[in-house]
């Protein structure tokens, strides 16, 4: 989900000049995107060495992390905006990192493939896990541990108390607002404590 | 270079008439912003890069880091190797003549601490005309320095490395630095820090402390690897043959490697200046002054850091380093931290590591490119 259009659709969802820390935040695009069009400052979080030194060398701050350790190095509500884009599904404690982003974040956003997306449902119909563009993986050797929908995620959110800001989609890059539960390939949430 | 003014040291004691040998590379360009210094820790010196000329075995400490085109690369920076107050690479030291009595310092040199460290580089500074750092880097007790600069002088910094060190030394690191002293201060020919006196030099003491030194320095896996129980004179046979029987004669390839090392370094350390060092490392503590607050005491840090860590170094493990990165968060600094999964234990600050590299390389491009802008 890394191409110019659903970054900047992402983008458009964070505050002018906000402090954000990004989740899982790969190779830093998001948070150079933020710094430079936006004026935001924050942090990365990266378990991968790779993705660290890829932020590094934009200069983007970012702190080697594994997320299934929780967020114990982050005070409440330290953040403005705390993302996790396509992070979601590699959790094995998914749930409770969703808490923490909005106990350290005043708002939350996450966003992660979903597997309600129509192309995936009939896949499932024919008797096959999905293959898409968006879930490129075969199951046996898929990185995304979570596997949810939608209305998964809306579920998860309101179950912990979470009060959902705004709920759509992505496709191609563009937002969803019709049914995205059926007609986008990534969930959109954003949320607050 | 040598310095008449007294020194007030944070004991509330002075030293004066001190010199302090340095070592520079690459060239300090027009506006004086390019300079960084390397802090050096416990066993090292102000020869951090390069080689002497006719010396082909005088690599410095840190060649693999610093040099031209290296990750700190003197093509592009000027940088400063200081040896420390207290050492005996150079600088004024027990071994030295004290101006006041006109008798060598021994047990009397002043105990000297981090910040003092960081005080008489800072006035080395001054005399190079070297107003701000571009970075101050170190690892280890070096790190603790690169960390107190950011503190002390928050207006001189504009970038801290800090490599496999720790806002303080936890109780276990304090043990060991004990041990190593009781040895030295128990050795015979110690005579209470003045064996200069006497034409003797307790090695036995030094040797001992090494020896502790290299067992914490390593991890269980490296020594593992490394030394296993492998017999130093493997004779072919049963066990019972294999083994010499002997309590006190060397068995074991980890003896053969501790023995030497120990008697390396007690033919060219300083039992004082292991004294003082390793005390130094013990009062290190910038939360101290803030209740044990480390956040309130880093507020006074100004500048960007990157803090690495490695996974193995149980004596300044990475749990000690998150310690200093939740302190800078806590201040809404600016850092990036990462945590190499490395076998070879504190060591790894100094050994070669294609990600650690490529890391302090690519942190120290985005300085250099600050610089041009």
């Amino acid at each position: 989900m890394s191409d110019r259009l659903t970054l900047e659709t992402i983008a458009s969802l964070v505050p002018q000049g906000a402090r954000v820390l990004d989740l899982g935040c790969g190779d830093g695009a998001l948070l150079a995107h933020l710094q430079a069009t936006r004026g935001c400052s924050g942090y990365g979080i990266e378990i991968a060495d790779d993705n660290v030194l890829a932020c590094v060398q934009r200069g983007v701050n970012v702190i080697q992390l594994n997320l299934d350790e929780g967020l114990a190095l982050f005070e409440d509500q330290s953040f403005d905006v705390v993302l996790q884009i396509d992070t979601l599904q590699h959790l094995r404690n998914a749930e409770v990192v969703l808490r923490e982003t909005a106990r350290v974040g005043r708002t939350g956003i996450v966003a992660f493939p979903n597997f309600a997306h129509w192309p995936n449902r009939l896949s499932v119909l024919r008797g096959r896990m999905p293959v898409t563009r968006r879930l490129p993986y075969q199951w046996y050797d898929t990185p995304n541990i979570r596997v949810g929908t939608h209305a998964d995620l809306e579920v998860l959110a309101q179950r912990n108390g979470l009060q959902i800001l705004d709920s759509f989609g992505i496709h191609n890059g563009r937002a969803v607002r019709f049914a995205p539960n059926l007609l986008a390939s990534t969930a959109v949430l954003k949320f607050s404590r | 270079m040598t310095f008449d003014a007294a020194l007030p040291l944070q004991s509330g004691a002075s030293i004066r008439g001190y010199t302090l040998a340095y070592e520079t590379y690459g060239r300090l360009n027009a506006d004086k912003s390019n300079a960084v210094l390397i802090c050096h820790a416990l066993n090292a010196s102000h020869h951090v890069a390069g080689v002497y000329e006719g010396q082909p075995k005088s690599e410095g400490w840190w060649d693999n880091m610093i040099g031209p085109g290296k990750p700190v690369d003197t093509d592009k920076f000027f940088v400063i190797g200081v040896n420390n107050l207290g050492s005996c690479f150079g600088s004024t030291g027990p071994m030295h003549v004290n101006p006041d009595t006109g008798k060598v310092y021994g047990a009397d040199f002043p105990v000297v601490t981090v910040e003092d460290w960081v005080n008489a580089q800072a006035r080395l500074l001054d005399v190079m005309g070297i107003q701000t750092l571009a970075a101050v880097m170190g690892g280890s007790l070096g790190g603790m320095q690169a960390l107190s600069w950011t503190l002390q002088y928050p207006g001189r910094v504009r970038h801290a490395v800090v490599v496999a060190s720790a806002p303080n030394l936890n109780a276990e690191n304090i043990a060991f630095n004990e041990v190593a002293r009781r040895a030295i201060v128990t050795d015979p020919d110690f005579h209470g820090g003045h064996f200069y006196e006497h034409g003797v030099i307790p090695k036995r003491g030094l040797r001992i402390a090494r020896m502790i030194g290299h067992i914490t320095y390593l991890s269980d896996d490296v020594m593992n690897e490394k030394f296993g129980r492998e017999l130093r004179s493997a004779v072919a046979g049963t066990v019972r043959e294999a083994y010499q029987y002997s309590t006190q004669d060397i068995e074991f390839q980890i003896e053969s490697y501790l023995r030497y090392q120990g008697d390396k370094f007690s033919e060219y350390f300083d039992a004082n200046t292991y004294l003082l060092i390793t005390r130094a490392l013990d009062y290190f503590d910038p939360a101290r002054r803030h209740d044990g607050d480390l956040t309130r005491a880093l507020a006074a840090a100004r500048c960007k850091f990157l803090l690495v860590s490695f996974s193995t170094d149980w004596r300044f493990s990475p749990k000690r380093s998150r310690e200093i990165v939740k302190a800078l968060l806590d201040n809404r600094r600016e850092l990036s931290y990462a945590e190499i999964d490395a076998p070879h234990g504190h060591d790894a600050f100094l050994l070669d590591d294609a990600r650690y590299m490529k890391l302090v390389r690519s942190y120290f491009q985005g300085i250099e490119r600050e610089l041009v802008s």
